[in-house]
Parts: structure tokens; C-alpha cells; sequence
């Protein structure tokens, strides 16, 4: 297990030392200067900010410096949010979006999970096919467009809730649905497929045999052993989820990490939008090392090192 | 008489019977082959079936979508912005919204204010002329405790009455018939084209790797295992932000992080394949490495490629939109899906209309795929053969 975690970790550093070399050097490539836009400045004011910026300093030097300021946490100045350091705006923005992100997981998972439970024991029946209509739809539909039905209809027809507003919780009512149905379908479907073959198995025609009763059997034999493989999918849940927010963010005005981003696309802020991206790159894979490992603790058939068998 | 004639029948009419073995009640169904089962269990398939008609109704859609109104993708003209959708013959039926009206609740603590607030909303310059209004509540004199509910003849208003935008306007005037086919063609070009280049790229690396084995597969391997850790939006966005946004570049961005799924799966069910005996009889007949793939292997492997290209269009799909959403995609003028949401969400709550079409094809577009590609699977799965 040991070896199995140092060599994910070892993994885990290659992949963010590529991501951050890439996309220095994109940001060096890419057309165009922070100070473009600033027409007005004299040649020796561009200098002076471009000194100041170390930005004339030979590209391997800038490199160096940005791998040692990556690794004391420091993602450089935004040239556009009032020059504040971008390891700045992004703490100031992570709670909203771990807050709905949070949210959107738990709740989809828990409803997931009873919709494919209802969908297994009702095998075929009327609430399996529904559950596997929602299923369906859940996976297919953009998360952005069921959000623009969910303000349609919750907030612009019916005004339960404010169309675009942040600071109270019931804010977070609409933004967590949206982004909550395509996990809530995800674990559905996969909880439903596990446990129409667990019920068929036969240590359930045991277990009947015995005269469990079926709630009994279904929770305790057939439940428990259908959870397990859902752990595996919560790793591209989660990662769903943090792609949905970016937009979700955007059309419910959460002041998060995507609606940054998004904002720094349009205004073209490098050094935020390398930021951003970094911070989602190690919030991805450092949620996928841990379901992973995870999943080798809760099954030990897992472990693909066979160092401790 | 005629048993006469019966009893007189020559005798070299009659031929013996040659004796079979008695096969009337053995158990048997008739042979297919597995492509006859595969499209016997997909044509069975009524929800694949009705998701097929409709992709290929939306893929002639369009095709000839936008050459069915005069208007072009770019035709701007602000003195007609923002119409609500106006189509002949279903404009009769009201309740379909294809009237060329806008309707709206509005309160005021008269009538006359509330109706003053629809007029100021919709049409100030002809005072209300061309709103017809509905008193819902008469109101006591309170804070918005009366209701009317305006409808405004905006083609009247603007002496259009003739003139037919069968989905409305855009922002710019611009027909939302023509651009929503428009853009849908470049969704679709764009995500059949990634899925095309997923798949070429996906089943040659895991081909290669599969096939060769040793040392090439291992090392490929390992690539593939450093691509697999970086976040596909992550580069997605990476390259979008470096190249010139538009359709070329959609689809590089897409293909170069999509066919990391198809070489993993292409790879395994080589490696399962070609270690099985009637490989190990082609190869001892002396049959060359292009021709063991090319008439061994790859027939074996087509059903899952082809499963896993139809689950990649989708996903493309929702990339592009998603890209072009957030400002990453398509150039204006021309559309996308992703786009025309975009623009949508700008004017949901005045102008629904133009969120609520594109929202639809798209949804259409993403269910039909996935349920199609769910038949599919099920059509190459031999365990759902009946």
C-alpha cells in the first residue's frame, strides 16, 4: 500500500510540474503584453513596470521563478483585479464554491442513491422506468441549461427565489440543484446496475431462504455491497461538478473560483487565468488520488501492487 | 367414377420418401451471425430506434434549416431586435407562442399603473396602442395589489404583421430559425469531427500498444497514464486560450484529450483478442501483421469502438456548448448551440424565447445520443442476444 501511494504521489508531482511548465510557457507564447492596453506610457515607464514585473529577465529565469514561487503558493499578480496577488482573489473565492460544490455532491449522491435503490427493488416496474427517464435526462441535459430552467421557472415565473443573488443560504438553493442532478443521475444508474445484479446473486436466495425479511435483505446484504463500487465514480463526479460550476457560477453570480475565471477569460488576466487553472488541475487530481486510494482501503482486491498481499 | 380414376393412378408417379432423421420437435432457433444478432437486438430497441429518426431529422434540419428562410446568418437589423417567435398558420393557435406577442404580468396599486408600467416596458411610442390588456386583479389601492396582463402586438407595432421570424429574433435582429440550424450545424460538424479524430488516434495508439505488446506497451503506457492525470478541461482550456478561438481549434482541443478513453479501451481488447486461437492459426498459415488486424482484430473490436464514438459525440457536444459559453468558443457572427444559450441567458427573462429553443435542441441532441449509443451497446453486448 505504501509503495502504491508514494508511486500515485510520484505520479501526482509529474502531472502538476507539466501542467504548470505547459502553461508557462502558453502564457509566454501567446501574443501581446500586459501592457498593450496602456497605450499612454512612455517608453521608460514600460520599463519601469516591466522591471518591476520581472518581465525582462530571460525567459528560463521567469521560469525558474514562477516554479519557486508555485511552490511557496505564490500564483503571481493579476494585471487587471487591481493588481492583487492571485493567490489572493482565489482564497477569497474558494468558500462559495466549496460551499455549492459541497453541497451539489452530497445531496446528489444521497438522492442518487435512493433513486437506483427504488429503481432496483422495483425492477422493471413503473419507478424503475422513471427513475431510468430522470437518469437519463440528468446525464444528458447540460447542467447550464437545466440551471436556465431552474431560473425560469423558480425565480423569473414563480419568484421563489432571487434570479442572480449571493450572501444568504437559501441563495445557494437553485445553484446547488442545477449542479446536484448530474451526479444525483451518475449515482443512480450505478447504483440501480450494481444492485439488480446483487439481488440476483445467490447469497440473497440464502439469505431469503433464511427468512430475512427483504427490507432486512436489501439493506444490509444488497446495499452495503452496491455502495462499494460507487466509490469509484465519485472521483468524475466531483470533477463534474467543478466543470459545471465554472458556468453555474457564472448565470447564478456566485462570487466562486469559476465565475473568476470566466471573468478573467474575458478580460484576458494571464496570470489569473493560469492560476485558476492550476487550482483546478491540483483540486482534480488530488480528488481523484484520493477516492483512488480510498477505494484500495475499502476493497482490498483493489490494490494493484501486489507489495503486501 | 372418381374412385375409379384414383385407383388407376400409375404407378411411376409415386417416388418414395427418402427417410429423415425426425427433426420436428428438436429445440433449435435459425443461425445468424453476430452482426444478424446485433441488428435484430438493436432494431428491437423502440426508444434507440425513435432517437435514431430523430438525429437524423435534426441532422437534415440542419442541412436545409437555414436555406428555409430568407434571412442569412448575419443579417443585422436593429429596428427588428428582439421579436418574439411569429410562424403562419400556428400563430391562430395562442397558446403555442408562435403569435408574435409578448406577454407579462405587471403590478401597480391601480390598474392605470400597472398598465402604464406595461406600456413603458414594451412600447412607448404609440402609448399602449398595440398592447391589449387583461385585468387579472382590480386592485384596492395597495402596493402592487393590481394585476394586468399586457400582450403586445409587436409585428403590428412595427408594421411587420406580414413579415414571419418563425423562431423570432435575436439581439441583433438577426433570424433565430437560421442561426439555431446554423449553429447546431457547427456543433455537430465540430463534434462529429473530434469524434472522428478521437477515433482514429485512440484505435492506432491502442492498437500499436495492444498489439505489439512488451516493451512499445509498456512504454506507451506510461503516457498515456501522465495524459490521463491532467484534467481534460485543464488542457481544453489551456489550448483554447493559446490558439485563435474558432471551429479548428474547438476540435484540436477536443481530440487532442479525448482519445486517451478509446486507446485504453482499443488496447484492452486487443491484448484479449490476439492471444486467441484462430490468431495463432492466421499467424502459423503465415498471415501478415496487417492482414491479422486488419481481418482478425479489428472485426472483433468494431462493436465497442463504435459504442464508444457514439458516447464521444455527446460529450463533444457539451464541450463545445460549454466552451462557447463561457466566451471560449465560437466567434461571432457565427453560432453554436453553446453560443445562442449564452445569448439566451443574457435575455431570459424578458425574451425566454431565445433561451428556450437552443436549450431544447441541445437537451434533444445529448438524450438521443446517449440512449442511441445505449442501444448500441446493448446490440454488441452477445448476453443481451435473445
Amino acid at each position: 500500500m505504501a509503495r502504491y501511494i508514494l508511486r500515485r504521489l510520484g505520479y501526482m508531482i509529474v502531472t502538476l510540474f507539466i501542467i504548470a511548465t505547459l502553461s508557462f510557457f502558453l502564457m509566454k507564447m501567446l501574443p501581446g503584453s500586459p501592457l498593450n492596453a496602456e497605450d499612454k506610457l512612455s517608453e521608460e515607464q514600460k520599463a519601469i513596470v516591466l522591471e518591476k514585473y520581472g518581465l525582462n529577465d530571460p525567459v528560463p529565469v521567469q521560469y525558474v521563478r514562477y516554479l519557486t514561487g508555485l511552490v511557496q503558493g505564490d500564483l503571481g499578480i493579476s494585471f487587471k483585479f487591481d493588481n492583487t496577488p492571485v493567490t489572493q482573489i482565489l482564497m477569497d473565492r474558494i468558500g462559495p464554491s466549496a460551499l455549492v460544490g459541497f453541497q451539489a455532491m452530497v445531496i446528489g449522491t444521497i438522492l442518487g442513491i435512493a433513486l437506483g435503490l427504488i429503481a432496483a427493488v422495483f425492477h422493471n416496474g413503473f419507478l424503475d422506468y422513471t427513475s431510468t427517464i430522470i437518469a437519463v435526462l440528468g446525464t444528458s441535459i447540460p447542467s447550464f441549461v437545466f440551471a436556465g430552467l431552474l431560473q425560469y421557472v423558480f425565480a423569473v415565473e414563480l419568484g421563489w427565489f432571487p434570479v442572480a443573488l449571493w450572501g444568504e443560504p437559501e441563495h445557494t438553493i437553485l445553484p446547488t440543484i442545477a449542479l446536484a442532478i448530474t451526479p444525483l443521475a451518475t449515482a443512480a444508474r450505478f447504483i440501480r446496475t450494481e444492485m439488480v445484479d446483487v439481488l440476483g446473486s445467490n447469497y440473497m436466495l440464502t439469505a431469503k431462504a433464511k427468512g430475512i425479511s427483504q427490507a432486512g435483505r436489501v439493506w444490509k446484504h444488497g446495499f452495503r455491497n452496491a455502495l462499494i463500487p460507487l466509490v469509484t465514480v465519485i472521483g468524475p463526479m466531483a470533477v463534474n461538478i467543478m466543470t459545471g460550476s465554472m458556468v453555474i457560477e457564472q448565470i447564478f453570480a456566485i462570487p466562486g473560483i469559476g465565475e473568476q475565471f470566466v471573468s478573467s477569460v474575458l478580460v484576458n488576466d494571464y496570470p489569473t487565468i493560469m492560476g485558476t487553472t492550476l487550482l483546478y488541475a491540483f483540486a482534480f487530481i488530488v480528488i481523484i488520488l484520493i477516492v483512488d486510494l480510498l477505494y484500495g482501503l475499502i476493497d482490498p482486491r483493489i490494490r494493484v501492487t501486489g507489495g503486501n498481499k | 367414377m372418381e374412385n375409379n380414376n384414383l385407383n388407376n393412378l400409375p404407378k411411376d408417379l409415386f417416388k418414395p420418401l427418402v427417410r429423415k432423421e425426425d427433426t420436428s420437435e428438436t429445440i433449435s432457433k435459425p443461425s445468424r451471425t453476430f452482426g444478424q444478432e446485433a441488428k435484430r437486438t438493436f432494431f428491437k430497441n423502440k426508444p434507440a430506434l425513435i432517437s435514431l429518426m430523430l438525429l437524423v431529422i435534426i441532422i437534415i434540419m440542419s442541412i436545409v434549416g437555414p436555406h428555409m428562410t430568407e434571412y442569412g446568418n448575419d443579417d443585422q437589423n436593429l429596428s427588428r431586435a428582439k421579436l418574439p417567435p411569429h410562424a403562419p398558420v400556428l400563430e391562430k393557435i395562442s397558446w403555442l407562442g408562435f403569435d408574435g406577442t409578448l406577454t407579462d404580468d405587471f403590478k401597480g396599486s391601480t390598474v392605470e399603473e400597472a398598465k402604464r408600467k406595461a406600456i413603458l416596458r414594451f412600447d412607448k411610442e404609440n402609448k399602449g396602442k398595440f398592447i391589449d390588456f387583461k385585468v387579472k386583479s382590480k386592485g384596492n389601492g395597495e402596493r402592487n395589489s393590481a394585476k394586468v396582463e399586457a400582450t403586445y402586438h409587436v409585428y403590428e407595432a412595427k408594421g411587420m404583421g406580414d413579415q414571419y421570424f418563425w423562431l423570432g429574433t435575436d439581439h441583433l435582429g438577426r433570424d433565430q430559425w437560421t442561426r439555431l440550424w446554423l449553429g447546431t450545424r457547427v456543433s455537430l460538424i465540430i463534434a462529429f469531427v473530434a469524434a472522428l479524430l478521437d477515433l482514429l488516434i485512440g484505435v492506432a495508439y491502442g492498437g500499436i500498444s495492444g498489439f505489439f505488446g512488451g516493451k512499445v506497451d509498456n512504454y506507451m503506457q506510461r503516457v498515456i497514464e501522465i495524459l490521463v492525470g491532467i484534467p481534460n478541461l485543464v488542457i481544453i482550456l489551456l489550448m483554447m486560450l493559446f490558439m485563435q478561438p474558432g471551429i479548428m481549434s474547438i476540435v484540436i482541443a477536443l481530440a487532442i484529450t479525448g482519445w486517451t478513453g478509446m486507446a485504453r479501451i482499443v488496447r484492452g481488447e486487443v491484448m484479449k483478442v490476439k492471444n486467441q486461437e484462430f490468431v495463432l492459426a492466421a499467424r502459423t498459415l503465415g498471415t501478415s501483421n496487417g492482414s491479422i488486424i486488419r481481418k482478425h482484430l479489428l472485426p472483433n473490436i468494431m462493436g465497442i469502438i463504435i459504442v464508444n464514438t457514439m458516447f464521444s459525440i455527446p460529450s463533444a457536444v457539451f464541450f463545445e456548448a460549454f466552451l462557447s459559453f463561457i466566451g471560449l468558443g465560437i466567434v461571432p457572427p457565427k453560432a453554436s448551440l453553446g453560443s445562442l444559450i449564452n445569448i439566451g441567458f443574457q435575455n431570459l427573462r424578458i425574451y425566454p424565447h431565445l433561451l428556450v429553443y437552443p436549450a431544447i435542441l441541445i437537451s434533444l441532441i445529448m438524450i438521443t445520443f446517449n440512449i442511441l449509443g445505449d442501444g448500441l451497446r446493448d446490440a454488441f453486448d452477445p448476453k443481451m442476444h435473445k
